[in-house]
């Protein structure tokens, strides 16, 4: 490797829509988000675990995470830092806010650009709209070669990534040239857990808004102490993003509606696990030839 | 011009079934729009693709036919399309949700600036006035989809670009060919005039395709089961239900993350969408995210211990038990029972 590797994450903390309890919907039919857990988005995870993995087999190379969202996002990037990528930004501004995927890449590559990397590695979707775009339309917003579905980053290698893919009935292996982009499948390894000396190390991370919080002497010296504690933030003015690509007026997407989900309830016939019950109803599947 | 599009796809030859599912649609949905219908085939060998895209209505169809440009692979596919509809100006183009349409759609919609919508589970066009300026729209998409896990239903428009985009999963619609085919009219692109070097930075080195084994979308019998299974062994027994009773087994996709199935298996919106004529869910709870891919099966029995799950609102038969004492008492009374 001639020069060490600059590995950008894109991550997202979403809602935990696996785990919808009861008290997920408002009564007015609006979601609840403050009753779903905040979480890493899963593939992102196993992003940042082959960016790791990147790390571990060439020595030098820096992974940094990069996330889009509200202030309490900034938990996602230490999340990261514990389990071994070297920091993270933040890129959080009220004007990024009703962006629809094509927006939101947008405003991700422009903070892209500042970073500079030679691979960005991001989860194949996110879980909260399963739509798997912001990977490819961020690659597209740079000018950079796509590759998505990886499962394996093998190597690095004469200026070249070697990645496996899983794809329909199959998998394929590819090289490219970078900087290019990688979107990871679930199907790829599980993220390695938090490391206890890196947990120590950054568990006093934050951003500025997070320190503002904060009026204590003490930490204030020890983030000066510490540069690698202050986690950036960055605004819509700091990655030279044009307003006109943003939120609601830079998306061609709008939702013109929102239902809920109202199960069309009919009269099941309920029946026990009792041997009666049983036999009677593969009686009655055989006897109107449902099965057999 | 202002057409729709569908990009079909095509692996040796043969389109896939996703493709002639939304040919099938688009022919729909052209009929109420008054406009034509489209076929995109990028790939090597298509001579005589154009038959099997007519049956199923394509009017026009653009071949794009080169070595270079099988197997797929995003740049050289996107370079052409995106020139294509610069230059036609389609009103609608839809793609297949699948590894290909989910890699390419979202690369073509950022190069033109149009919206996409992925994985809708239906297609209707509508109109729309804008609220804060009382602008009116006639005949947009509405391209409607499972939002946030599946706990909601999203209806999105384009108002303002072109062509509005949406990817569809494989089983959502209905494959139909047309009583008369149609003998579209080609037309033979030129593409050099949109591909160059540099659009080839990925190289495929290898690539193993099998034709698919599982197929539970053809399935008239399907056991599935849940995250309440609770273990890959437990999956066993519904394999064993299946074979007696001549289905196949699919799983809910908390079960697939679990890896108590392949997902192959997996029925929902990021699934596979099953009509069986029966459906056993087992230890499923009937999250919309699931139930979207199964409630147009003509039977639907539910095993579960919780009598309230929502899976028991869409079934016929709610069997509020322990499954794995329901199940063996299945295989006992249908092979007592059966000849």
């Amino acid at each position: 490797m001639k020069q060490p590797l600059k590995i950008v994450v894109l991550a997202k903390q979403v809602p935990d829509t696996r785990n919808v309890g009861k008290d997920a919907m408002k009564e007015d039919g609006t979601v609840n988000r403050a009753a779903l857990p905040a979480i890493f988005n899963p593939e992102d995870l196993n992003a940042l675990e082959q960016a790791l993995i990147v790390k571990d087999k060439y020595p030098g190379t820096t992974v940094t995470i990069l996330t889009m969202g509200p202030s309490r996002a900034a938990d996602i990037i230490r999340e990261g830092m514990f389990r071994g990528a070297d920091g993270g930004v933040l890129l959080t501004d009220r004007k990024f806010a009703g962006s629809d995927t094509l927006a939101t890449s947008y405003a991700l590559s422009c903070a892209v650009k500042k970073l500079s990397p030679d691979i960005i590695i991001a989860g194949r979707q996110a879980i909260d709209g399963d739509t798997a775009q912001v990977g490819p339309q961020v690659a597209e917003k740079l000018g950079i070669p796509q590759v998505t579905y990886a499962e394996d980053i093998e190597k690095v290698e004469g200026g070249e990534v070697y990645i496996k893919r899983r794809i329909e009935n199959g998998v394929e292996q590819v090289v490219s040239t970078y900087p290019m982009l990688i979107t990871v499948n679930a199907s790829a390894p599980e993220c390695r857990p938090r490391n206890a000396k890196l947990v120590m190390k950054y568990k006093h991370a934050k951003t500025a808004t997070e320190k503002q919080e904060i009026e204590n002497d003490y930490f204030s010296d020890l983030c000066n102490a510490r540069p690698y504690l202050s986690i950036p933030e960055w605004g819509v003015t700091d990655v030279d993003a044009d307003v006109a690509n943003l939120g609601l007026s830079g998306s061609p997407t709008k939702v013109k509606k929102i239902e809920n989900i109202v199960f069309q309830a009919k009269e099941a016939k309920r029946l026990t696990a009792s041997d009666e019950d049983i036999s009677g109803l593969m009686k009655e599947l055989i006897a109107s030839h449902t099965i057999g | 011009m202002n057409n729709i599009f569908v990009y079909c796809e095509i692996e040796n030859g043969k389109v896939a079934d996703v493709s002639l599912e939304l040919l099938t649609k688009g022919r729909t949905l052209a009929k109420t729009l008054g406009c034509k219908l489209e076929a995109l085939a990028i790939g090597h060998n298509l001579q005589g693709i154009e038959k099997e895209l007519g049956k199923y209505g394509a009017e026009i169809v653009h071949v794009a036919d080169c070595e270079c440009l099988a197997p797929y692979r995003t740049l050289p596919h996107a370079a052409i399309i995106c020139g294509i509809f610069k230059e036609e100006k389609p009103q609608i183009a839809l793609f297949g949700a699948t590894t290909v349409g989910r890699d390419l759609a979202p690369r073509v919609s950022s190069t033109l600036h149009s919206g996409l919508t992925a994985d809708c589970t239906s297609l209707e066009i509508g109109n729309h006035i804008e609220n804060k300026t009382g602008k009116e729209y006639t005949d947009l998409l509405y391209q409607i989809r499972p939002a946030f896990g599946g706990n909601i239903i999203a209806t999105i428009i384009n108002p303002d670009h072109r062509p509005q985009m949406a990817t569809v999963r494989e089983g959502v619609m209905k494959k139909e060919a047309l009583a008369q085919p149609v003998s579209p009219e080609i037309k033979q692109v030129d593409v050099k005039k949109y591909v160059n070097d540099a659009d080839f930075a990925v190289r495929i080195i290898e690539r193993h395709i099998q034709e698919k084994k599982i197929n539970i979308k053809g399935a008239s019998i399907i056991v599935a089961g849940g995250y309440g299974m609770g273990s890959k062994e437990n999956f066993e027994m519904l394999y064993e239900l299946a074979e007696v009773l001549g289905g196949e087994v699919g799983a809910s996709r908390a079960a697939v993350d679990a890896g108590f199935a392949d997902h192959a298996r997996q029925v929902g919106q990021t699934g596979v969408t099953v009509r069986p004529k029966l459906y056993i869910a087992c230890g499923i709870s009937g999250q919309i995210q699931h139930t979207a891919g199964m409630d147009g099966s003509a039977m639907v029995i539910s095993i579960n211990n919780d009598p309230e799950a929502p899976i028991n609102k869409l079934a016929d038969y709610a069997i509020t038990g322990d499954v794995m004492e329901v199940i063996p008492k299945m295989i006992k009374y249908y092979k007592e029972n059966s000849k």
